[in-house]
């Protein structure tokens, strides 16, 4: 038995934190309390918060459209993270962003960017300046993106420019409704070993081993060796947005997932390998649960924005050229 | 023919530029391809990265959409990106990362960050490239809330004007028409800082107004000589900026000349010189008073159910609009 840390502990705390905001996500959008889309991370919440939990002070993330995980496991404020699916003034972009697009600098976060693909280029880009501050960026995709564009150019780009940069493909075996094998030749590492580009596949449902992954990948990344590319192997519990009822999965297979549920494997890992009793597991859970009613009431109280500050395309804009209706 | 050190060519203001910014700013960084061994196909930028080195000045693959993310990720963790996109109509493959992720970034992030990058990129015919390799694609990104187009006409323009791209916080395509490159002009000392989305007069005239920019400003002036000739007065126009476009100018010109052309080198339908119109349009005298439009504001469409709800015309603002208008 490995020694109890609370380190340990507040790793599944983040991820039950993460399955419990999109379930609240969830209900406020069937109460119409929310507008839009949204796309939830439930059972791959493992991935987000293991690599997270590797990350350095100066280092940066870019996430997708499914990024309210990444967002919680950077340390994006549930409330703000919450009002700003509301889109409320106290939004952590003030209700401009909405589900999809969260930024949030102070927390490491460049973006969840809302079209496939775009966080592979945001953080190549971002690896550029992170070189010399000794920091290492996170692009986290799903399988869909590794047959864009940015994917190859990207991490063609980063290799020979030996750039910081992790690629973690997290490969839910769908992109949005059709499944990965269907629309895609030959294996997913595979194009990382064709490029030469470390990689390795992993099981993304034991936040342990995920986090091991990621401290290898940091090491290698921030010395100077190039980037690595991480695929790993995980399950989305829901549909792929709001109105996706998910028919297309096999017979039997969310089932057999949710025996691999994250949060699952977590509590067994809690109690056989670290001696945490289920007891202190639930109070965990409790505590939790108590914070996000909070959240939730909170959000649903907040101020939207002022239509008096709209704001500007531009930065120090000068309004003189500027044109508005 | 001896070339003085007096005169400043088109290339050399555009390297100077590059140059003087990446002495000035340690965050400034240039790349793109074949600009840094090769200097540029159009050999613009010869000796940078002999002068800075490789990990400021450098080489990359041929791949603009990745070209154009390095340089949107490079400036949101700090850095001052140039990136050269060797042919402008090469930017339609990079069109995600600058449209969608650098142009919206500062407003979308609630203004925790913008976007200082600049994208140089050749356009123009003339010099026989054909069709894929000779457009002008202003009017692709006229419609882009939070990015910048910069045209220079002149050397001393092109470098005054691509200085201030690079100090600029936000994104700035600027663009380098072919036909310039080797054209020269006296050297004019580089005084105060400019700012970007200032047009200016090249000559004054009480006839007509003609607007242009890039090459297109040299003809014409020419064409201004031509008209004096027959007892036309011409007031010639330089917009080098064309987003955001100096609307104050145009209409104060168009108000004194009440007759204005725009020569634009690019298709007619959906061009740029139908923007510059709308504008002079706008001084709501005579016919201009009952041709207008009504569109949505100059900033990305935001989430917020109250801020999208007022982001779009209603049939009310329509309505009060024209009852304005015809004094119903």
């Amino acid at each position: 038995m490995m020694t109890k840390s609370v380190a340990d502990l507040e790793l599944f705390e983040k991820m039950y934190l993460i399955r419990t905001f999109e379930e609240t996500v969830q209900s406020l959008f069937q109460k119409g309390e929310i507008v839009g889309t949204t796309h939830l991370y439930s059972g791959q919440e493992a991935v987000a918060t293991g690599f997270a939990s590797a990350l350095k002070a100066q280092d940066l993330v870019a996430a997708t459209y499914r990024g309210h995980g990444h967002a919680l496991a950077t340390g994006v404020s549930t409330q703000s993270l919450m009002d700003e699916m509301l889109g409320r003034a106290s939004g952590v972009c003030g209700g401009r962003s909405g589900s999809m697009n969260v930024i949030d600098l102070k927390n490491r976060l460049i973006g969840c960017f809302g079209i496939i693909g775009g966080s592979i280029g945001a953080a190549t880009g971002a690896a550029i300046s992170l070189a010399r501050k000794n920091g290492v960026a996170i692009a986290f995709f799903g399988d869909g993106a590794i047959n864009q564009a940015y994917f190859y150019e990207c991490l063609n780009f980063a290799a020979v420019r030996k750039l910081p940069v992790i690629f973690v493909c997290e490969n839910n075996l769908y992109g949005e409704y059709t499944p990965w094998e269907d629309v895609t030749a030959g294996g997913i590492r595979a194009r990382a070993q064709a490029l030469e580009v470390k990689s390795e596949t992993i099981d993304g449902n034991d936040v342990w081993k995920v986090q091991q992954t990621a401290l290898e990948s940091f090491e290698y990344s921030r010395n100077g060796n190039g980037p690595v590319f991480i695929e790993a192997l995980t399950y989305r519990f829901v549909g792929h947005s709001r109105s996706d009822p998910a028919k297309y999965r096999k017979p039997g297979e969310l089932d057999a997932w949710k025996l691999r549920d994250p949060l699952l494997i977590a509590r067994k890992r809690l109690i056989s390998d670290f001696g945490y009793t289920n007891d202190e597991i639930d109070s965990v859970e409790k505590s939790v649960n108590r914070a996000m009613d909070v959240v939730r009431e909170n959000s649903l109280k907040a101020p939207f924005p002022d239509l008096g500050r709209l704001g500007s395309e531009f930065k120090e804009f000068n309004t003189r050229g500027g044109r508005s209706k | 023919m001896t070339v003085t050190t007096d005169e400043l060519s088109f290339r050399n203001a555009i390297r100077e530029a590059i140059d003087e910014e990446l002495a000035a700013d340690d965050k400034v960084i240039f790349f793109g391809e074949d600009v840094a061994e090769a200097g540029g196909v159009f050999a613009v930028t010869p000796g940078l990265r002999e002068k800075f080195g490789d990990d400021r000045v450098f080489d990359t693959p041929i791949s603009e959409l990745a070209l154009a993310s390095a340089a949107f990720g490079s400036a949101v963790a700090g850095m001052r990106p140039i990136v050269e996109i060797m042919f402008a109509d090469f930017l339609f493959l990079a069109m995600d990362s600058l449209v969608n992720q650098s142009a919206k970034y500062w407003y979308l992030s609630n203004e925790q960050k913008s976007i200082p990058l600049v994208v140089r990129s050749a356009v123009g015919g003339g010099v026989g490239f054909g069709p894929i390799h000779s457009q002008v694609p202003i009017s692709w990104f006229l419609g882009v809330p939070g990015l910048k187009i910069v045209a220079p006409s002149t050397p001393n323009d092109a470098k005054r004007l691509l200085k201030a791209a690079i100090r600029d916080e936000n994104p700035v395509l600027f663009f380098e028409h072919k036909g310039l490159y080797s054209t020269t002009e006296i050297r004019k000392e580089q005084t105060a800082h400019e700012s970007l989305g200032k047009a200016r007069i090249l000559q004054s005239g009480k006839d007509i107004t003609l607007v242009s920019c890039m090459k297109g400003v040299a003809e014409c002036l020419e064409a201004a000589k031509m008209l004096n000739e027959i007892g036309i007065s011409a007031e010639v126009l330089d917009l080098r900026s064309l987003r955001p476009m100096d609307s104050e100018l145009i209409q104060s010109s168009f108000s004194k000349t009440k007759s204005l052309l725009v020569v634009e080198e690019g298709p007619i339908t959906g061009g740029w010189a139908a923007e510059v119109i709308a504008i002079a349009n706008e001084v709501n005298t005579g016919a201009g008073k009952k041709l207008w439009r009504i569109a949505t504001d100059d900033r990305p469409i935001p989430f917020s159910p109250i801020l999208e709800n007022a982001f779009f015309a209603s049939a009310q603002v329509i309505l009060d609009s024209v009852r304005e208008r015809h004094g119903k």
